[in-house]
């Protein structure tokens, strides 16, 4: 299974807010074994969804140089069920962000619904931790692609949010080569 | 209108268990909050944050945690902080009673300092708390 638990972003507002959708899928694992005979998504997971859409948000913030981890729940509150055929919406909104790191208001609706309502604390990883890699970087800007991030993206200053070039750096050296066009998007990597 | 005293206690006894999912009645101002509280590094982030927004604050994280000292060299020697170190710990964290901190300065003690009591007055020093 692979650890996606968003499917992709609607809106992405740098520094202040994401907005992210998750299909819920009879077809998928967790459904099966969590609640046999009563499919529902594991609560678990959509706090899961909504760490992912409020840590990329935290993230970008710095350029995707920071590890960002989600350290603690302040709140965690479920109205309602998501059942196989639901498209939850999850919305983060940054409180607070700081060097060592950030809180984030974090909603999930089903259409006008609210389902959850989580609070989200993300630590920054400080020098205890150098060497500690959390992802390879071709790989994780291939997944920020997916998500659809530089689609929708805004940053700071209204306009398109910008791929950050060491990202960028590791896509090409990755690829082997530059794409066939160069996409709006993506900074020049540093000369 | 500043807040008073009480005022003040009451907020932060409402951050502390907000935050670390305690008991009202644990929250007394004797307390410390590593030891009594079981607050973790992580935390502090969250306190700090509620009682920014509680007291319409700004808190700099220095002030409550000043690691720039007890890593300083110049400050500490063989695991204790000098009395240089002290000297500037007081300084910075006037609200904090060091009493019994000086009388075993081991850096490593110094996390489990901080009581309610000490937040409280950080606090009311920031918002100039009517007695």
């Amino acid at each position: 299974m692979r650890w996606f638990w968003i499917d992709r972003f609607l809106e992405f507002e740098s520094g202040r807010r994401a907005v992210a959708v998750k299909a819920v899928s009879l077809a998928e694992e967790q459904i099966d074994a969590y609640m046999p005979g009563y499919p529902v998504m594991p609560g678990s997971l959509i706090v899961e969804g909504l760490a992912q859409t409020g840590g990329l948000l935290v993230g970008e913030h710095n350029g995707f140089r920071e590890r960002v981890v989600l350290a603690k729940l302040g709140k965690a509150v479920f109205h309602r069920h998501a059942v196989p055929g639901d498209v939850l919406r999850y919305t983060a909104e940054v409180e607070d962000i700081r060097p060592d790191g950030a809180i984030v208001k974090g909603t999930s609706h089903l259409g006008e619904l609210l389902q959850a309502e989580i609070e989200l604390v993300f630590a920054h990883l400080d020098d205890r931790f150098t060497g500690v890699e959390q992802f390879y970087p071709a790989d994780f800007l291939a997944m920020l692609r997916c998500f659809g991030l530089y689609d929708v993206g805004r940053g700071a200053d209204g306009g398109p949010l910008r791929v950050p070039a060491h990202l960028r750096e590791a896509e090409l050296a990755a690829d082997g080569r530059p794409p066939l066009r160069p996409r709006p998007a993506d900074e020049a990597p540093p000369a | 209108m500043a807040p008073s005293q009480e005022e003040v206690f009451e907020k932060v006894r409402t951050a502390l268990v907000d935050a670390l999912g305690v008991d009202e009645e644990e929250v007394t101002p004797e307390a410390t909050m590593v030891g009594d509280l079981g607050a973790e590094s992580i935390d502090f982030l969250d306190i700090v944050f509620r009682l920014e927004k509680a007291f319409g604050i700004e808190i700099p994280r220095a002030e409550l945690f000043p690691e720039d000292i007890l890593t300083n060299a110049e400050y500490v020697h063989d695991g204790k902080v000098t009395e240089a170190g002290i000297g500037e710990l007081k300084k910075r964290m006037a609200f904090a009673d060091l009493s019994k901190f000086e009388a075993d300065p081991v850096v490593q003690n110094f996390g489990n300092l901080l009581t309610v009591s000490d937040l409280c007055r950080y606090v009311e020093s920031k918002v100039g708390a009517a007695g």
